[in-house]
């Protein structure tokens, strides 16, 4: 009898260690679900999601505080890629926080620049290179198009421009789409709650 | 037992092997073949594009109204692929202008316009004497400078794919002279009349790449090239170089299928050739060059094959880049009566132009005018079956119904899962499709999102790398910001605490000082008392 409550608990000891060990050897540090969710979202850092960055904003999904449609630069497919990730409904993208638009880097005037650094401290990727009363520049390749950088500008010599695309961006494009299956134009409407 | 795959590689073309699917399709190719190569007729005018491969376009090193001499450099490619463009031939640069430039787009792009002088004179050519002994990298820096790139149709840059592959020991240098697409025939007709040039190349290659032996492969139905290269092979006195006839199979010309072919191997996915030790260039690459160390020819003119049902006469011509290929027709004869459509490049691969306007770029392998009897009928696409041919077929062993489904509903990533990326964009599922699905025109397109979604994520990771970097500078400047007060409020406190110390000090002192003074008045009261 006594030898049974030794055994038992010895092995629940040696095996309560080995838990504890391996808890604290492969701990993860942060929400793998922040992680992911953050892997989805642009990465723009524009703050029309309400948060300030792609991270804070992917923390509040993750945390149930922000709903999944909220970042215009992600548009439809980001908002897809995030429904499908969190097995949550697809959303229309809330036009409280802007709307899906081509992507565009911001160039500054170089002429009218006064050299205040106020950009500067207002770019979120540190795209924006100058000194103070130095003419200032974007770095173009760095730009997230963000639109983070007109509002502090004093002299108004920022401009978001859309890049026109080049001979080497020409993509094939997609073949006439027909209709995938003849069969379902001569097939009645399946009704609503239908098997 | 098997060997290990270098090993095995090692061992090329000693036995011939096969690859999955591929197509017996109708040569035609013996109506090019009839007339020896020609040089096409100097045009009136020459429009050489600044887009002429892979990278971004060059950037033109000529303006309007400059005097050009034949081979001088006209444009320049930057990176990843340094290279450049060179003057076809000597005149004045009549503008660098928008013209049609034979793009599979259609669209216009930056040419230079050259106007010849019809005294065709050369600038200073720098060729590399006694080659045979000259360092490796002074070759592939010739061939770079002289702008060659691969004409078996890729035009990707010669010199990085050597430079690339040297990143592994290359043991075995291919040439690959089979031409397997239907109609064309300029690399047959190269090793037909230019034999010893086309060993050259192999030798000059051979010493770029330090290769240790040479296969030259070639099909089984090109009759009296096997006895040219042959002839060219034993009088050159080199032993290691190889000749090797291949069954005609299409798409075997592909790098992969001939690599298959000779060594049973395959080329894992998203690696390349020089994986295996192997290092693959068309024999028109090898032949240019030649020219370009041996006699510091830059690449400035190509064979390329006119031909088709809508040509009058089809031949091979040596014609320079630039020309229009209206130039080149009418030296063919001119269209015949039933001509329906124009393509550059072959029947299974090559891409329809709207007009003859295009240019010969250094892509151009053939020309093909087709007739209305050539064109089958445009059949209605119908719904995919799910008869398999398509798989049956594919040489990259793919299940193209499976792809074609995945793209066609947005599933980019699911469709490279099925490794899309190793679609060689051969054509053999169109071909074979009941339903006649635009299959490859679905691949290239989801390659194309593909590519845009990696470069997408590439920037999005940078994008974030620089937004934490940024993240961390500013808490830690507030960091020092917040110790520095402390550090301040500290010294501030240290200092009062000092000054109440001194305080305390001078107190004591002045109250000592002032016991002593009254036990001294109380002693003088003492005394005096």
């Amino acid at each position: 009898m006594s030898w049974d409550v030794l055994s038992i608990s010895l092995l629940a000891t040696a095996l309560g260690l080995g838990l504890g060990w391996v808890a604290r050897r492969f701990r993860v540090d942060a929400d793998p679900v922040v992680e992911q969710i953050n892997q989805i979202l642009p990465q723009t850092q524009c703050g029309q999601c309400g948060f300030p960055g792609c991270r804070p904003y992917a923390e509040a999904i993750a945390a149930g505080t922000a709903e999944i449609n909220q970042c215009p630069p992600g548009g439809t497919a980001g908002i897809q890629a995030l429904a499908d990730l969190l097995g949550k409904e697809v959303l229309e993208l809330n036009p409280e926080n802007g709307q899906e638009q081509p992507k565009a880097v911001a160039v500054i005037d170089e002429a009218i620049c006064i050299g205040c650094t106020l950009c500067i401290q207002a770019c979120p990727v540190d795209a924006i290179l100058g000194a103070a009363k130095q003419m200032h520049t974007v770095i173009e390749s760095e730009c997230t198009g963000c639109d983070l950088c007109l509002p502090p500008c004093p002299v108004d010599c920022i401009e978001m421009v859309v890049r026109p695309p080049a001979m080497s961006d020409w993509m094939p494009t997609m073949p006439n789409r027909r209709p995938t299956s003849v069969l379902t134009n001569s097939l009645p409407t399946a009704s609503a709650g239908a098997p | 037992m098997r060997l290990p795959a270098r090993e095995q590689a090692e061992l090329a073309g000693q036995r011939l092997h096969h690859f999955h699917g591929g197509l017996k399709l109708r040569h035609h190719k013996k109506i090019s073949c009839q007339k020896p190569i020609q040089r096409s007729k100097l045009p009136p005018r020459l429009y050489v594009p600044l887009l002429q491969h892979l990278g971004a376009q060059a950037e033109a090193l000529v303006v309007q109204g400059q005097t050009i001499l034949k081979g001088q450099a006209i444009a320049r490619y930057k990176l990843p692929y340094p290279g450049f463009v060179h003057a076809p031939t000597s005149g004045t640069v009549t503008a660098v202008a928008r013209h049609a430039i034979s793009h599979p787009s259609g669209q216009e792009g930056m040419a230079v316009i050259i106007k010849p002088d019809g005294r065709d004179e050369w600038c200073e050519l720098h060729p590399i004497q006694n080659w045979q002994e000259a360092a490796p990298a002074l070759l592939r820096q010739r061939i770079s400078e002289c702008g060659i790139v691969g004409l078996g149709g890729a035009v990707f840059p010669t010199a990085a794919k050597v430079e690339d592959a040297l990143s592994q020991d290359i043991h075995t240098l291919i040439l690959n002279g089979a031409e397997c697409e239907p109609y064309i025939s300029c690399d047959e007709m190269l090793m037909r009349e230019q034999a010893p040039r086309v060993v050259e190349g192999a030798l000059v290659l051979q010493r770029a790449t330090g290769a240790r032996q040479v296969i030259i492969a070639i099909e089984d139905q090109m009759g009296e090239v096997w006895d040219k290269l042959h002839a060219a092979i034993s009088s050159s006195g080199q032993d290691d170089i190889r000749l090797v006839k291949v069954t005609t199979i299409y798409p075997e010309g592909g790098e992969k299928q001939l690599i298959q072919v000779l060594t049973g191997l395959e080329v894992p996915e998203g690696k390349r050739p020089s994986h295996l030790g192997l290092l693959c260039q068309n024999v028109a690459t090898a032949a240019a060059s030649a020219a370009a160390v041996i006699e510091g020819k830059p690449l400035i003119e190509r064979i390329v094959t006119v031909t088709g049902n809508g040509v009058n006469q089809p031949a091979n011509l040596l014609a320079l880049l630039g020309t229009p290929i209206s130039n080149l027709i009418e030296q063919c004869g001119g269209y015949s009566n039933n001509a329906a459509r124009l393509l550059l490049g072959g029947p299974m691969m090559g891409y329809a132009l709207e007009s003859d306007a295009n240019p010969v770029i250094k892509a151009a392998n053939c020309i093909l005018v087709l007739s209305h009897s050539d064109i089958a009928t445009e059949h209605e696409e119908l719904p995919c079956i799910r008869c398999g041919e398509c798989a049956r077929v594919c040489p990259s062993l793919l299940l193209p119904q499976q792809l074609q489904w995945d793209i066609r509903n947005g599933l980019i990533d699911d469709a490279a899962g099925h490794g899309l990326a190793a679609c060689i964009e051969c054509g053999c599922c169109d071909f074979v499709c009941p339903s006649h699905i635009p299959l490859t025109q679905w691949f290239r397109f989801g390659k194309a999102e593909w590519r845009t979604l990696i470069e997408e994520k590439k920037i999005s990771e940078i994008a974030k790398q620089r937004f934490e970097a940024r993240e961390l500078r500013l808490a830690n400047i507030k960091q020092d910001r917040v110790q520095r007060l402390e550090a301040k409020k500290q010294s501030l406190q240290d200092n009062q605490n000092k000054q109440q110390k001194i305080a305390a000090a001078m107190q004591r002192v002045k109250k000592k000082s002032d016991q002593q003074a009254n036990t001294e008045n109380a002693d003088d009261q003492g005394e005096s008392s």
